[in-house]
């Protein structure tokens, strides 16, 4: 289970990068006292990471948690027979979580239980089994379990994301990367590297492969690459425009964007036998499909109309329906997992923002307030966007947002620019 | 433009003879590659360079009077020099001013079938980067067709979009997006 992430180093182009740092710029008033105690490890003491650092972390970075410091935990059990649930009660804690690592092999099992602190009861337990670099990947699953258990929704904190970095060398040329990091930014690998644009990558249902759009032959083209073998191949390399791949639910097709009969339309191409279907047909722009998570129906950015709107078609062809209405410019819209509600680029006087469109209400939220907001993508639970948004001093960085808009964070504190952010989907 | 246009129209057979010697372009064959002739432009190239084809002998050129100064790509007097044609937002109209550049470039194109330029399209930052590759391309391709216009040949001239990927000017107003919003006229071999 946790031979991905021993595997991901041979990733083609791989090096070692600065993590992304998480600042939570806005979270809930209502967020749930919770205590993760450090766990308990049974022989070697020197653990190369604190797992219930990295639970407690992701609990708060959902904004639906507040852990509590350590330094105000009045005791601090690894097993059930040393909780005394007054500890937690006098410090206000609900729910506390306790555990401890063993040393299994190579590798480690580490155990944990969550208690209802006034009830006094367990809620869960389980054992997770880790290899010897897994152990963050335990705690992620650690943390998605808690989630779970005490929301009654799924966690995404076992997930990764990929986005694309520029950086701007003094000789006045970029480095382009494509790179894929864990969702909590830590262990950022570039999978691609390239002098020319990277763009648009997007995620196999399986988790391990990504399609891009590059420039490296000095025009656009797609690839698909394996990320367990850093195996790549061409996929689309048509005269004109080979555009904003969309992997489809089942993983055999892919939407792209492709201008090769005169001006941007949206085909699909069987990923086996690389046969197309064309989507579309307008005098207009059709660019950016996204698919429903049936795979039935194709969203898609279309100026069609006059202005730059989001249409609808089902996946085999026929007749587009448009789908946005407010505002004078939405774009590249994504759709969440359970097929509700789109999230797109929305624009308004003030600029570019990211809105949420729910599909049966036809209630358009605006989430941001950034000017250039852009390439939101949904976590796999539905709960948080992912999205590129500017600094004050124009840096590209990345940042999320609850789909109500209670909780803001960024990621930051690294050089040159990070874009096209898009979360993986749940890992298998 | 008329001038141009009988230029262009008495030249298309030429080019035509000349060029069918060269391959040409072909859906879904790649554009540009390492294996594109480089211009017969400077005095110091050999006009009938192999990796040119077989027998493509460049036409004279117009400004031969000058041509102890070179070509007049080279020439910053020329109006080959500008290289770049500037948009409004969001739109791939030509401007009037605009008109005489590509009318020249055309010119000098349709005169010399063997020279070959990339039509590089390219959009400010605001919208999204696919809806802005395919703005890019609106604009490389209305180039592309005036110079069609004016007798260039399809094989001479690729047409390739990077969007707001490449901004000729950072910044967030409109005295950034202004530069970016354009098409850079990029001869092979230049």
């Amino acid at each position: 289970m946790l031979v991905i992430s021993a595997v991901s180093a041979l990733v083609l182009g791989t090096n070692a990068r600065a993590a992304l740092t998480i600042e939570i710029t806005k979270g809930v008033d209502s967020a749930l006292p919770i205590a993760v105690v450090p766990f308990g490890v049974s022989g070697d003491p020197l653990l190369p990471v604190d797992v219930a650092e990295v639970v407690a972390a992701d609990l708060k970075r959902s904004g639906r948690f507040a852990p509590l410091p350590r330094q105000d935990m009045l005791s601090r059990p690894s097993e059930t027979a040393q909780v005394n649930f007054r500890d937690w009660r006098l410090v206000n804690v609900e729910s506390l979580v306790i555990g401890r690592v063993n040393r299994a092999g190579a590798g480690y099992t580490v155990q944990f239980q969550l208690f209802d602190v006034f009830r006094g009861v367990q809620l869960a337990g389980y054992s997770v089994r880790s290899d010897a670099d897994g152990l963050r990947r335990a705690a992620h699953q650690i943390a998605d379990i808690i989630y779970e258990t005490l929301t009654g929704e799924p966690g995404a904190f076992n997930t990764r994301i990929a986005y694309v970095t520029v950086a701007q060398l003094a000789d006045g040329s970029r480095r382009y990367a494509l790179e894929v990091s864990d969702a909590d930014g830590y262990d950022p690998k570039a999978v691609v590297n390239s002098k020319q644009p990277l763009m648009s990558p997007s995620w196999s249902a399986d988790g391990n492969r990504l399609a891009y759009v590059t420039f490296e032959n000095k025009r656009s083209q797609i690839y698909t690459q394996n990320l367990l073998t850093g195996q790549r191949e061409l996929l689309a390399s048509f005269v004109g425009i080979n555009g904003a791949p969309a992997w489809s639910p089942n993983g055999r097709e892919l939407a792209l964007t492709l201008s090769k009969d005169g001006n941007p339309e949206i085909y699909v191409m069987n990923v086996a036998s690389k046969q197309l279907r064309r989507v579309t047909e307008s005098l207009g722009i059709d660019t950016e499909p996204a698919w429903a998570p049936d795979g039935r129906t194709l969203y898609f950015t279309s100026d069609r109309g006059g202005s730059t709107q989001i249409y609808r078609v089902a996946a085999t062809g026929g007749r587009p329906e448009r789908v946005t209405f407010e505002g004078s410019y939405n774009a590249r819209a994504t759709v969440s997992a359970d097929g509700k509600s789109l999230a797109m680029i929305n624009r308004d006087n003030s600029g570019d923002h990211i809105a949420v469109l729910n599909l049966q209400s036809g209630a358009l939220k605006v989430l941001t307030d950034g000017r250039f907001d852009e390439s939101p993508s949904f976590a796999p639970n539905g709960r948080m966007i992912i999205y590129a948004t500017r600094t004050a001093n124009r840096r590209g960085v990345l940042a999320a947002v609850s789909v109500d808009g209670g909780v803001q964070q960024r990621f930051s504190a690294r050089e040159g620019d990070a874009r096209e952010p898009v979360w993986s989907p749940m890992r298998q | 433009m008329n001038k141009w246009l009988k230029v262009g129209l008495i030249l298309v057979p030429v080019i035509l003879m000349s060029a069918c010697g060269s391959t040409g372009a072909k859906k879904g064959a790649p554009v540009t590659g390492g294996a594109t002739p480089p211009p017969a432009d400077s005095a110091r190239t050999s006009p009938l360079d192999s990796g040119s084809g077989a027998g493509i002998t460049p036409l004279p050129q117009t400004g031969g009077m000058e041509s102890q100064a070179g070509d007049p790509l080279n020439d910053p007097a020329s109006p080959l020099a500008k290289r770049v044609i500037y948009f409004d937002y969001d739109s791939n109209n030509i401007r009037a001013e605009d008109r005489a550049t590509i009318e020249a470039h055309a010119q000098y194109l349709a005169q010399r079938g063997n020279v070959k330029v990339t039509l590089e399209g390219h959009a400010d930052e605001r919208g999204s980067r696919e809806y802005n590759i395919a703005l890019g391309e609106r604009r490389s391709n209305a180039v592309r067709d005036m110079m069609s216009l004016l007798g260039v040949s399809a094989a001479q001239v690729a047409s390739v979009s990077y969007g707001e990927e490449r901004p000729a000017v950072l910044g967030d107003d409109e005295s950034a997006w202004r530069m970016n919003r354009r098409v850079e006229i990029v001869y092979a071999g230049q």
